[in-house]
């Protein structure tokens, strides 16, 4: 393969990361505190408030089934409105961003929601606030299944990301379209795949290892 | 929110009036006023009754056990000591103060007077020991090192100073609670309360948690109040005691008084736990219904109060000349006071004769120890 093509390869898969990263970030950031209030929303429960948690849950319900590709050409106005434009990697994260916060924010509702509810009335008879009882509780006990929950959403993405390629997204699956498909350029197909494939194995790992490491349930030493 | 601010602040002065030392009832700690505590029906499941026409006292400085079976409303008490749950009509007032009107701000901060340990501990599986027992005096806002100066105070008081950095995951049974106890403490509470906290351990360990919070109450004259639906733990640690049976309170009052003078049927069957009230097997097996030359009638006595049971069957045997034999017995001591059964054998002859038994109940009832034929023996 000659030198060029290893240069794109290169600069797609920095590409891929960029818009993965900041994806991720920003989809964490809306999607934990997203997720904490939907496992602590309904009756009865820490910021108890049904109606809310209904409606969220159904707006969360509505994004997840919207199909990716479908997803980013509805909010083409959208993303304009803040990227500027709806083309390349930087436009590409606003897509990414609001697919993956429904989706992390399930994820962290069900890891918050394996949190033993004995814990939650442990800090109640001791005087802790709900806000206390998030932060120093609830987050902290669920970490080993929020890492996982994180790692998943980030191998989603890798995944969400090579699709935005179709749309002029740019990034790994960008040069695997216009190479590897439209100039029939089998090689760089493949080596598109290999990269991904290696990614994602990188990320998978890194995430089981960092959980692992967190998990005080189990004894290890 | 504004209204029920100038509420609590209202009540705030109510409180603080309370304090003055007319009005105070020293020897209270905890008092329950008219409490009953009703769940709603939801989703299908009809309301349940939890509680009803609660009105007792537990006094400062005490033990006070609170037995029952399970569904008794246990649970629900307790929480209304420390404000997880409201009563639905009555008050709970907790040194002094009716923590069933407070709320929000007012309340977190009166439960930091109340401390807590669990069946299950509880603890936070991502803290170590240390930091778990650190965890209440975070929420107060302690400062870091008045934090590590008490928690290392807190480690040795409960005799585990040894596992500061330990993970719940590498401590036993005994001392997870060890450190739950620590973190129930930290705070200085006036009142512990315990949800049956050594159901999960075994009976030496059990038996080490008690003296423990004997000690505690002993030396930091921490008013605890023990939920347990085990008698062993009532009999070993606590003064008083209050029988709760399918949200009522059936009986209350000392432990000595209330056991050696059951009067509820689910008092009585607490009691039969520790003393026993089943005969030993092989004897049970010969037992029947009519008497045989040379046999024995069986008769058992109860015995109840401070050394009641010493001198009785030489007593017996003394007084009646009879050759009274000793087939079982189970004698022990609640609250100072023994309780317990003896099963005699008194000799018939070789005529049968029933004079001997007769005698005997009339002795027995003269000295008002309770008594009941149960057979006869070859």
């Amino acid at each position: 393969m000659s030198p060029e093509l290893i240069n794109l390869i290169i600069q797609a898969t920095f590409e891929s990361l960029y818009m993965v990263g900041i994806a991720a970030l920003l989809g964490t950031a809306f999607g934990l505190p997203l997720g904490v209030f939907l496992a602590t929303s309904r009756k009865g429960e820490l910021f108890a408030a049904p109606v809310v948690n209904r409606l969220l849950g159904i707006v969360v319900n509505a994004t997840r089934s919207t199909p990716f590709i479908i997803l980013v050409v509805a909010i083409i106005p959208f993303t304009r409105l803040v990227a500027g434009t709806s083309i390349g990697s930087t436009a590409a994260i606003v897509p990414l961003t609001i697919a993956s916060t429904p989706f992390i924010a399930r994820l962290v509702e069900a890891a918050i929601r394996e949190v033993d509810g004995g814990l939650i009335e442990t800090a109640s008879s001791f005087g802790a606030s709900p806000m206390q009882i998030v932060l120093k509780v609830l987050i902290p006990e669920a970490l080993p299944g929020l890492l996982l929950a994180l790692t998943l959403a980030v191998v989603s993405l890798l995944g969400y990301s090579a699709m935005v390629g179709a749309v002029g997204g740019g990034g790994l699956g960008d040069l695997g379209i216009r190479y590897g498909y439209q100039r029939f350029m089998p090689e760089m197909m493949l080596a598109v795949v290999v990269v991904l494939i290696a990614l994602v194995q990188l990320v998978q790992s890194a995430g089981d290892y960092l959980a692992r490491r967190v998990n005080r349930r189990l004894r290890h030493r | 929110m504004n209204a029920h601010q100038s509420l609590a602040i209202g009540q705030r002065i109510e409180t603080l009036d309370a304090i003055s030392p007319a009005a105070t009832e020293p020897d209270a700690m905890v008092r329950f006023e008219g409490i009953s505590k009703t769940y709603p029906a939801y989703r299908g499941k009809p309301g349940v009754n939890a509680l009803q026409d609660i009105d007792f006292t537990i006094p400062r400085g005490s033990i006070t056990g609170v037995i029952g079976r399970s569904g008794a409303g246990k649970s629900s008490l307790v929480r209304l000591i420390n404000g997880l749950e409201k009563p639905t009509t009555g008050r709970v007032i907790v040194d002094n103060r009716d923590i069933s009107a407070l709320a929000g701000r007012e309340l977190r901060l009166a439960q930091r007077s109340i401390g807590m340990i669990f069946q299950h501990f509880n603890l936070l599986s991502s803290r170590t020991a240390a930091d778990n027992i650190a965890l209440p005096l975070e929420i107060a806002g302690w400062a870091k090192s008045d934090i590590k100066a008490r928690v290392a105070e807190l480690l040795a008081l409960v005799g585990i100073a040894d596992k500061h950095d330990r993970y719940p995951s590498e401590l036993s049974g005994g001392q997870k609670q060890r450190v739950g106890i620590a973190r129930a403490l930290a705070t200085r509470p006036s009142v512990l309360l315990s949800d049956e906290a050594t159901s999960a351990l075994d009976p030496q360990t059990t038996r080490a948690i008690l003296d423990l919070l004997a000690n505690i109450n002993r030396e930091l004259g921490v008013t605890i109040v023990l939920i347990t639906h085990e008698m062993s733990v009532v009999r070993q640690l606590a003064r008083e005691v209050v029988v709760l049976d399918a949200g009522h309170v059936v009986e209350s009052g000392q432990v000595a008084d209330i056991f050696t003078h059951p009067k509820h049927p689910i008092t009585q069957s607490f009691l039969a736990e520790v003393i026993g009230d089943s005969l030993p097997v092989s004897l049970a097996s010969r037992i029947m219904p009519a008497p045989a030359a040379g046999g024995q009638a069986v008769i058992r006595v109860q015995v109840r109060g401070a050394g009641a049971g010493d001198t009785l069957v030489a007593r017996l045997a003394r007084e009646l000349g009879l050759d009274v034999a000793l087939l079982a017995a189970r004698i022990d001591e609640i609250g100072g006071q023994h309780v317990g059964s003896l099963t005699l054998g008194i000799p018939l002859g070789m005529s049968s004769s029933e004079d001997a038994v007769t005698r005997t109940l009339a002795w027995l009832s003269q000295y008002q120890f309770p008594a009941e034929r149960l057979g006869y023996v070859a």
